[in-house]
């Protein structure tokens, strides 16, 4: 034993004096696998256990799930819940109520975000400092206090029971514009300047040099909203009466109501709204967590 | 010789300029306000006017369908005693008690426990964090469906290790807590997420220097780890407990407020309130007594990270205690 451990120790010794990581210090030994895998293995399958069973019980028979005790592992891939959910339900217009509700707050939010913090960012205008103020203000106002003068405010504009109601109030948040604001104060000011001082309008600068190079501010709004407006249940739940407007997450939670005993279509259902965000987050997941950790870190 | 006529022909040139600059920047405000004025106008009039029209409406008895009458502090005042509001708010602490501190525990176990590099560590810490992106609306149809007492895994799994089933969301002594461990799943992600982004900020020279005078891994975790988390902690704090006092999509999805009032937190009963029993007043004088319990939470917070930025000077004296200590332990 010990003949094996001096060699190791004395092949990996020299190792952090060459300076690759003199953070970690030494690193002594090096087994086959670190002892970690141990714990984190179980620990990481723990949180992944739930979606594991969303997946696996969206595709099992009724009859499956409906035994006592339930079957663990579905014994062949049964479409069954699928075909229900997306033929006789209604979610696929659900799906495309909450596509169109995302796309437009993501794009709009882009747009006026960006629109609204380079103006704070760069140009001197009477009143901009009061305006600030009241858009930080207002970012610190929690919904709840705001929900029921909002529903009234859509109601006046005869905008309850639309798609409209749940755009108007997501098309720009005050987070949006403030955090276009910061990542523009940091950027230098010379090219821009240059452009300006040329005869270039500001929209042009702000189209052509600015919004080139805020690709990580573009894409933490993007993500942030896109995540809040996906998955929001509270204001679909007070502004949409109509199931021709429900969103996925409104329809999933009047679908499970309905249909208490079809759990595999229930959990079809749930794979259906869970997906996208899920795929999306697969797909961007450094974007999506330096979204998540910068935006938290500046609050 | 050469430099004299500079100046002279420059002068006229500057003040053109200057008379461009002032008319540019008339035509920058304007362009400004254009800019600015969507942005405005959302925030503003979905910011601003409503909360000001809630304090109004909280002083008012209204449907909002007929004209409503001025009550004064009424709402207030019955709010004080009515006893459903106690429980609501009587849920919300015990849920944000437990769900905070769990949450920012767990994360910085688990964040400590996915500081390393090695094999498959990527896949651990995206498994980790991706029940956070699940909307609590798919929460809670999910665990719905494991909880459920008849047909649930969670029922069989314990029958197996041989204890009887549970009534679980369907038990008024259960499902609060059952809730706070749903949120737990989800929600220790985001804490891992922004503990292991600010665990790569710890100075590496000040856990070298700490681990030459001899620390062992506790005290370095001790004294310069946990220290330079600190702030970071207190944002973490404050952002949980803000999550945890609008708690609302999760409760409605899974108990709808029940069994018994057991899960009814304050949003729960504002919703209530504003958009089931049509007291809409009632409702936003409660959403006002949350909001300021917010504000105060806020602010107390604000002052704490105060405090600690002016603390900060004896910075130095922490790094020579851990020389200190780490010497202790040598002996």
């Amino acid at each position: 034993m010990t003949t094996h451990v001096t060699p190791a120790r004395k092949a990996a010794g020299p190792a952090p004096r060459t300076g690759r990581s003199p953070v970690r210090g030494p690193r002594a030994r090096r087994l086959p696998f670190s002892p970690w895998h141990l714990v984190l293995a179980p620990l990481a399958l723990a949180f992944a256990l739930p979606l594991l069973w969303l997946l696996l019980s969206s595709v099992m028979t009724n009859a499956e799930i409906n035994r006592f005790p339930p079957a663990l592992w579905p014994e062949s891939v049964d479409l069954g819940g699928y075909r229900y959910v997306l033929g006789n339900a209604m979610f696929p217009r659900w799906f495309a109520n909450s596509l169109v509700v995302s796309a437009v707050a993501v794009l709009s939010n882009l747009l006026l975000g960006s629109l609204g913090g380079y103006a704070f960012a760069r140009m001197r205008f009477a009143g901009s400092r009061v305006l600030l103020g009241l858009m930080l203000a207002t970012m610190v106002i929690p919904f709840q206090l705001t929900m029921i003068p909002t529903f009234l405010v859509m109601k006046r504009l005869g905008l309850i029971d639309t798609l409209g109601a749940l755009i108007v109030p997501a098309l720009v948040t005050p987070f949006a514009v403030f955090l276009f604001r910061q990542f523009f104060l940091s950027l230098p000011r010379e090219m821009e300047e240059a452009a300006w001082i040329d005869g270039c309008s500001r929209l042009r600068v702000l189209c052509s040099i600015v919004l080139p190079l805020a690709r990580p501010a573009l894409a933490t709004v993007a993500v942030l909203t896109f995540l809040s407006t996906w998955n929001d249940l509270t204001w679909p739940l007070i502004a949409i009466n109509h199931d021709t407007q429900y969103t996925l997450q409104l329809g999933l939670t009047t679908f499970q109501g309905q249909h208490h005993t079809r759990w595999s279509a229930v959990m079809a259902g749930n794979v259906v709204t869970v997906l996208p965000v899920l795929v999306a987050f697969l797909l961007a997941q450094k974007t999506f967590i330096q979204s998540l950790t910068s935006s938290g870190l500046k609050g | 010789m050469v430099r004299v006529p500079r100046p002279l022909t420059l002068e006229p040139a500057a003040a053109a300029r200057r008379r461009t600059r002032t008319r540019r920047a008339r035509r920058e405000a304007a362009a400004a306000w254009t800019f600015t004025a969507p942005a405005t106008l959302v925030i503003l009039g979905l910011g601003i006017v409503p909360v000001v029209w809630s304090l109004l409406l909280s002083f008012r008895a209204d449907d909002l369908v007929t004209p409503g009458r001025w009550v004064g502090v009424d709402n207030y005042r019955a709010l004080a005693e009515d006893p459903n509001f106690h429980t609501a708010v009587r849920n919300t602490l015990v849920y944000a008690g437990l769900y905070v501190p769990l949450s920012l525990a767990g994360g910085l176990v688990l964040a400590l426990a996915l500081n390393r590099r090695i094999r498959l560590i990527g896949l651990y810490r995206t498994l980790v964090f991706i029940p956070f992106v699940v909307s609590a609306t798919a929460q809670g149809v999910l665990f719905s469906f494991i909880l459920d007492p008849q047909f649930g895994a969670a029922n069989s799994l314990l029958h197996q290790f041989g204890i009887s089933p549970q009534g679980f969301l369907g038990d008024p002594d259960q499902a609060l807590y059952l809730l706070v461990l749903i949120s737990l799943w989800s929600g220790v992600g985001f804490c891992v997420v922004v503990l292991l982004a600010a665990l790569q900020d710890v100075p590496p020279e000040l856990v070298e220097a700490a681990r030459l005078d001899g620390a062992g891994r506790w005290h370095v975790l001790r004294h310069v780890t946990l220290p330079t988390l600190a702030p970071v902690g207190v944002f973490l704090l404050l952002w949980q407990f803000i999550q945890a006092l609008q708690v609302f999509d999760l409760v409605y999805v899974t108990t709808k407020g029940g069994p018994l009032g057991s899960t009814t937190v304050i949003v729960y009963f504002v919703w209530e309130q504003a958009f089931r029993t049509f007291t809409a007043g009632y409702g936003a004088a409660a959403a006002y007594v949350l909001a300021v319990a917010l504000f105060a939470a806020g602010g107390a917070l604000r002052l704490v990270r105060w405090r600690q930025a002016r603390a900060e000077a004896g910075a130095a004296k922490a790094t020579t205690r851990t020389g200190a200590t780490g010497e202790e332990a040598a002996r």
